[in-house]
């Protein structure tokens, strides 16, 4: 292949939780280097896009790549990083800010031989503990690297699940609702990071509610409501005619929107 | 067989070990170890005090205190069904605590039962099994003690049991600690980064099984869930680090199979309910008086705050 392959590209995909259709009939591509804005009503499968990747949902039918190859492969090599939604996360644990941040490196960490691995942490490869130190660096949460992660509070948590996503310096950054419940100050923080991540050559793609930040930084947007409504820049998507199809949940060209970014 | 005689000298000097230890104490507390069946029990407490304190930080963590219960009463019909054919009782054990862990994740993946329901429906149909084969053979004290423990009667087969077991436990944990903590922690992360997390899974299921059967003859199957729960739960209330969790969680375990066991043959006592005992009391004192999680801690924190 002379040129890249697509960061993500599904043909026809379907999913389903318990018999009960989340998504049906998704077909897209989406290049690399660029950050995607994934926008729906609530229970529209956004999140079931994401876990489609990461593997917590097996897809029903169709296909999906990830940089030309299987999810699978892309997850093992440590090529997709993910930022999980606050809820879904265990804050009582007894772990540090610190080492939460270390866990995004640990597919990364399976990969240095053994003997290394089996060293505390203090003498192990000391590249992951860099890349530990400029990701806190980069959310500005260096100060709180050794409090125990329930303490923080909801911005200071959104901005660690960030850092343990930058961690892994992967090539692809998914991103489930990272502005959600979050203070100005910590959502201009996470705007920027990402904005930097950006132009260091990473894919983002994000799940969001948060319609003037898709229109402000995204270069796509895709409109999500069980199927695919549209696809394309936000000033072509986040228009008063595209949110109406997408709350009744009627695509654009017939069934199954096929479009491809530019 | 120079396996057995490997296993003899093991024990051997792990009890050597131990009595170094023991000298040091006063004589009325160290006296009934002269006796060799003391020294046995004291090793085996030790250990299963040390390996329950291990896994309870993960079932603890895990959300899996009702998952340990079942699969120790699941393994009643397989100590029976091993009595019945003359097999060592552990292996009867394992399977069924194994098989029974597996029927109740299918269960709960390809029906709408849900987890709790799905654990209690099978644990208590086996529990049931065991019971109505127990009742068909002539009652025996041999299953009497798998039912509530006799660490004084601890057979060398049991003991070579309990220290692979915890060998197996300390081995796996060490060399999987990352994948079992990545998955205990954040199952999605794991996921996520390429982890196999059926295989972390039904992993750590099968180390918990061998954890409750190597565990059965010194709390028995009714009480060995307590040193599942109760260490790491204490751990778990004067701590924010995990590995600090383990150690602790280990020590709480430990301290209580040996104080256990000594409670038990001075006042003459059963052996799993005092050393059940004592690591409830220590949770009692953690409850109370831990650091920053403890009950005095926050309602101090509470009257300051109140103050200001």
């Amino acid at each position: 292949m002379t040129d890249t392959p697509p960061a993500l590209q599904a043909r026809r995909l379907s999913a389903a939780y318990h018999q009960h259709p989340v998504l049906e009939d998704i077909t897209l591509a989406l290049p690399q280097g660029q950050w995607t804005a994934i926008v729906g009503p609530n229970g529209a499968g956004k999140s079931s896009l994401l876990n489609l990747i990461i593997g917590t949902l097996p897809p029903l039918r169709g296909e999906l790549r990830i940089l030309g190859e299987s999810p699978a492969v892309q997850r093992r090599v440590g090529n997709i990083a993910y930022m999980a939604q606050q809820e879904n996360m265990e804050w009582d644990f007894p772990i540090s800010v610190r080492e939460t941040v270390l866990t995004g490196r640990y597919g990364l960490i399976r990969q240095d031989p053994l003997w290394q691995r089996l060293l505390p942490r203090h003498w192990a490869n000391p590249v992951h503990q860099q890349a530990v130190d400029d990701a806190l660096e980069a959310v500005d949460m260096a100060d709180h690297a050794s409090r125990p992660i329930g303490e923080l509070s909801g911005g200071q948590k959104k901005r660690v699940l960030l850092a343990r996503a930058l961690a892994q310096q992967a090539k692809i950054l998914l991103l489930d609702e990272p502005l959600a419940g979050v203070d100005p100050p910590s959502e201009k923080l996470i705007l920027a990071t990402l904005e930097r991540e950006r132009a260091a050559g990473r894919t983002i793609i994000m799940v969001t509610h948060d319609l003037p930040g898709a229109r402000h930084h995204a270069d796509n947007v895709l409109l999500i409501n069980r199927t695919l409504i549209g696809m394309g820049s936000p000033d072509e998507m986040l228009n008063d005619a595209m949110l109406a199809r997408l709350a009744v949940g009627a695509p654009a060209s017939g069934h199954g929107g096929v479009r491809v970014a530019a | 067989m120079p396996l057995e005689a490997l296993a003899t000298g093991v024990i051997d000097a792990l009890i050597a070990l131990l009595m170094a230890g023991v000298n040091l104490l006063p004589d009325p507390l160290s006296a009934p170890f002269e006796y060799r069946f003391m020294q046995r029990a004291l090793l085996t407490s030790v250990l299963v005090g040390a390996i329950c304190g291990l896994l309870s930080c993960y079932v603890v963590l895990k959300r899996w205190s009702l998952l340990g219960d079942a699969i120790s009463h699941a393994v009643l019909p397989g100590v029976a069904i091993a009595y019945l054919l003359g097999w060592p009782f552990f292996i009867g054990a394992f399977i069924t605590g194994a098989l029974t862990s597996l029927g109740i994740g299918a269960l709960e993946r390809h029906t709408r039962i849900k987890a709790d329901a799905a654990m209690g429906l099978m644990f208590t149909a086996a529990f049931a099994l065991g019971i109505v084969i127990i009742s068909k053979i002539a009652t025996s004290t041999h299953l009497m003690h798998i039912l509530f423990g006799n660490v004084l009667g601890v057979q060398t087969g049991a003991l070579v049991l309990t220290l692979l077991a915890s060998l197996v436990a300390v081995l796996v944990i060490w060399l999987a600690y990352r994948p079992l903590l990545l998955y205990t922690f954040d199952p999605q992360q794991a996921q996520a980064l390429g982890f196999n997390t059926s295989l972390i899974h039904y992993g750590l299921i099968l180390l918990l099984t061998l954890t409750i059967v190597a565990s059965l003859e010194t709390v028995g199957i009714i009480l060995v869930v307590a040193m599942l729960i109760t260490p790491g739960a204490t751990a778990h209330l004067l701590t924010d680090r995990f590995p600090t969790m383990l150690a602790i969680s280990v020590g709480v375990g430990v301290i209580s199979a040996v104080v256990g066991l000594v409670l038990s043959v001075s006042l003459d006592v059963a052996s799993g309910g005092a050393i059940v005992l004592v690591a409830s009391s220590l949770f009692v004192v953690a409850l109370l008086a831990a650091p920053k999680h403890g009950l005095v801690a926050r309602q101090w924190r509470r009257w300051r705050l109140n103050r200001a």
